[in-house]
């Protein structure tokens, strides 16, 4: 995979622009990214088109935003770890089939008349989950040399076929302590909207929420202020410069790969609130919108190059596109994924232009 | 002749029969303690069927066959593989059943033909071939990894295919339609002929490829292109527009395998046709000895491999592992498979070994 070393995109450095105070701050800023720059772009022309559109359901108010968070936390949490994966080089196809997983195991140890697991022992046993599912995944990829997509499309495969075992049911939640965790929310004193009754409409943000962006902000910090960080953009970048410069990309790669295992217990654990309950076919299709969401966010394929922040930005476009869909009402469910399907082939296909044209420069 | 010997064990056709021989041997045991029935034994039935279990895994592996084929290129010229096949057969049999159906659907049912059935057929194969275009745009003209570029269509032919049929089953009534994938009636509804269509359809393709790949410059230069595409390119071999030709194929042969689907239960169902079978296909290339990161490939070994899968999958279902369950065992085997073909297996291995030696304080052998 990483064979083709010298048709990697280096990086988006433009060198005249590169000089002086302002220009250093331009380069720091525009350097890696300039994708994570058009999909902010992108994010805000979309959502005020769709508030001018839907002027009528109070687009443009937090309360709409929020919603969007509220809806799908797992994607800004999951997003943000496929991300980091993408820049080591990898991927991750099996989140939606794991997502499903531990969805199911929420649901069903925690049944009154089953196991009656207490809820927060649960959660740790869910995140402890992760991290070994993430383990062995990233063993057969760093160790035995195995390509990512093949390890965790059986991973992926591997947890659809375990939530089928643990239950074929659809389970709902009914744990107290579990419920009263999701309900948790905070209540904001500014940028509400006045409905059709003249009643005053606060923002409100669930606990869920606030814990999906703080997790995406550790994340971000992790990647671009430790060392760690650094080496796995290293990996990406080129594992042999990595390797000659000491480091060790397996061990790396394994990290990575750990990490990614726990966000997405974790964000699956964040799903689970938002959402109490499990079944087989839980969030399908799920991958997809995680690597859309990342690659919108200008993570390139080829690795070494992403913004752990671009993943949120890719996230919230996606899910303004679903609100859009749902908002105009008369649209088949098919279309979200349609819609999601075609956005990444367009963002693809601008990373391959971008990165050969550099290719042809050099 | 410890050489001759060791070719043959060596060889890919060898690793893929003795994957057979275990399953094979797994499906006896199995069918001996939960049906008390002999596996090899097959008989005619009163309805004019060749039945037993044998049969019912040929009934079922084509599909698997000729999708296997097109893996198999795509896996020996891209070192990647196509997971949108379960999807674009979903999407073309879709397609293929409103275009039969044109004006003439209601209640989701197709009473008569609008147009011809040889027409609808091709309306799969080119949903197919279309499908197969697109995948292959991506990966040999835009360089994309070949599975990111195909999980666009794994989510977006199936979402398509909801949307055409507008999210329900569409049936299709008159008896013709399911020839190709059950077996052949008279108009009194009698079989004419005890063994299933699908078998003849999948034979049909399966000596196509090979006659194509046997006779023109086209199998040694997608080999050329999985084994190092620059230097194919430096050859004189066009390397993009072989691994595109790969891909249409893939998508040809997803569009065949989309109508025994579809003939099979004369209807389509957008939701549950297909699923999963993408790691069934992928799973058939790596049982058949081809190695899933490119290079040389061997169709017979993917034939076999197919065919391991079903009986792999019948076995289990007699033995009462339902279907949702399926991918964690096929998951389980993919993951044993690749381990074995892994490089890095056999010099972790002997590390280990010397590591054990010495630690048992015996002289480390230099092998």
């Amino acid at each position: 995979m990483n064979s083709d070393s010298k048709n990697r995109p280096q990086d988006f450095r433009v060198a005249d622009l590169n000089k002086g105070f302002f220009g250093g701050v331009f380069a720091k800023f525009y350097g890696n990214n300039l994708l994570v720059l058009i999909t902010f772009a992108m994010l805000v022309l979309i959502y005020s088109a769709a508030s001018f559109i839907f002027r009528d359901q109070n687009f443009g108010s937090l309360n709409s935003i929020f919603s969007m968070l509220h809806s799908w936390p797992h994607l800004v949490v999951i997003a943000a770890g496929m991300t980091m994966v993408l820049i080591s080089g990898g991927i991750d196809i099996s989140v939606g089939g794991q997502c499903a997983m531990y969805c199911m195991m929420f649901a069903y140890f925690m049944q009154e008349d089953g196991w009656n697991v207490n809820s927060y022992v649960m959660i740790a046993v869910v995140l402890a989950t992760g991290l070994v599912f993430g383990f062995a995944q990233g063993v057969l990829v760093a160790y035995f040399k195995i390509q990512p997509f093949i390890v965790t499309l059986a991973g992926m495969f591997f947890a659809r076929g375990l939530t089928a075992i643990i239950s074929e049911k659809t389970i709902g939640i009914k744990n107290e302590d579990f419920l009263g965790l999701a309900a948790v929310k905070f209540t904001l004193p500014f940028g509400g909207y006045t409905d059709g009754g003249g009643v005053y409409q606060a923002p409100y943000i669930y606990l869920y929420a606030i814990l999906a962006l703080l997790g995406v902000v550790v994340l971000y910090i992790v990647m671009t202020w430790t060392g760690f960080g650094r080496s796995v953009y290293a990996v990406g970048g080129s594992e042999q410069s990595a390797m000659l410069m000491g480091l060790n990309p397996k061990r790396i790669v394994l990290q990575v790969f750990v990490i990614q295992g726990l966000m997405t217990a974790f964000g699956s654990f964040l799903f689970c609130l938002s959402l109490p309950g499990g079944a087989v076919e839980k969030a399908v299709a799920f991958e997809m919108n995680a690597i859309a969401a990342a690659v919108i966010g200008g993570a390139l394929l080829t690795g070494g190059v992403g913004n752990i922040l671009g993943s949120l930005a890719g996230t919230l476009i996606q899910l303004t596109i679903l609100k859009i869909i749902t908002s105009v009402g008369t649209l088949s469910s098919g279309w979200g994924p349609i819609s999601t399907a075609a956005m990444m082939a367009f963002f693809i296909a601008m990373q391959s232009v971008l990165t050969s044209g550099r290719r042809k420069r050099k | 002749m410890p050489s001759a010997l060791s070719r043959v064990v060596k060889s890919r056709l060898f690793f893929a029969l003795v994957c057979l021989g275990l399953v094979l041997a797994l499906d006896v045991v199995v069918f001996a303690i939960t049906n008390q029935q002999n596996f090899f034994k097959i008989e005619l039935s009163p309805a004019n069927t060749l039945t037993g279990p044998l049969m019912q895994i040929l009934y079922w592996a084509p599909e698997l066959v000729i999708l296997a084929m097109g893996m198999t290129l795509v896996a020996s010229c891209s070192a990647g593989a196509d997971i949108s096949v379960g999807s674009v057969m979903v999407l073309s049999g879709a397609v293929g059943i409103k275009i039969l159906g044109g004006n003439n659907i209601e209640n989701f049912k197709v009473e008569e033909y609008a147009v011809p059935l040889v027409l609808a057929f091709g309306a799969f194969i080119a949903v197919g071939a279309l499908c197969g275009v697109w995948n292959g745009f991506l990966v040999a003209k835009l360089k994309v990894q070949p599975m990111v570029a195909t999980l666009i269509l794994f989510i977006g032919a199936r979402a398509a295919a909801k949307v055409v049929t507008g999210g329900t089953i569409l049936r299709v009534e008159p008896k013709s339609f399911r020839w190709l994938g059950n077996y052949i009636t008279d108009s009194e509804g009698n079989n004419i002929f005890p063994v299933p269509t699908q078998v003849f359809v999948a034979i049909v393709v399966v000596a196509a490829t090979a006659l194509v790949l046997r006779f023109t410059a086209l199998g040694t230069n997608i080999q050329s292109v999985g084994i190092n595409a620059k230097a194919s390119k430096i050859m004189g071999i066009r390397s993009d527009r072989t691994i595109w030709l790969a891909f249409v194929f893939c998508g040809v042969c997803a569009g065949i395998a989309g109508i025994i689907m579809t003939s099979k239960i004369s209807s389509i169902d957008s939701q549950w046709g297909a699923r999963m079978i993408e790691l069934d296909a992928i799973l058939a290339v790596a049982l058949g000895g081809n190695s899933l990161a490119g290079g040389k490939f061997s169709l017979a070994g993917s034939v076999v491999g197919a065919i391991t899968i079903q009986a792999l999958k019948t076995g289990l279902l007699t033995a009462g592992v339902r279907a949702e369950q399926m991918p964690f065992y096929q998951a389980i085997v993919v993951v044993i498979i690749v381990i074995i073909q892994s490089p890095e297996l056999r010099p972790m291995a002997s590390r280990t070994l010397a590591r054990m030696r010495k630690f048992s304080g015996k002289k480390v052998v230099k092998s």
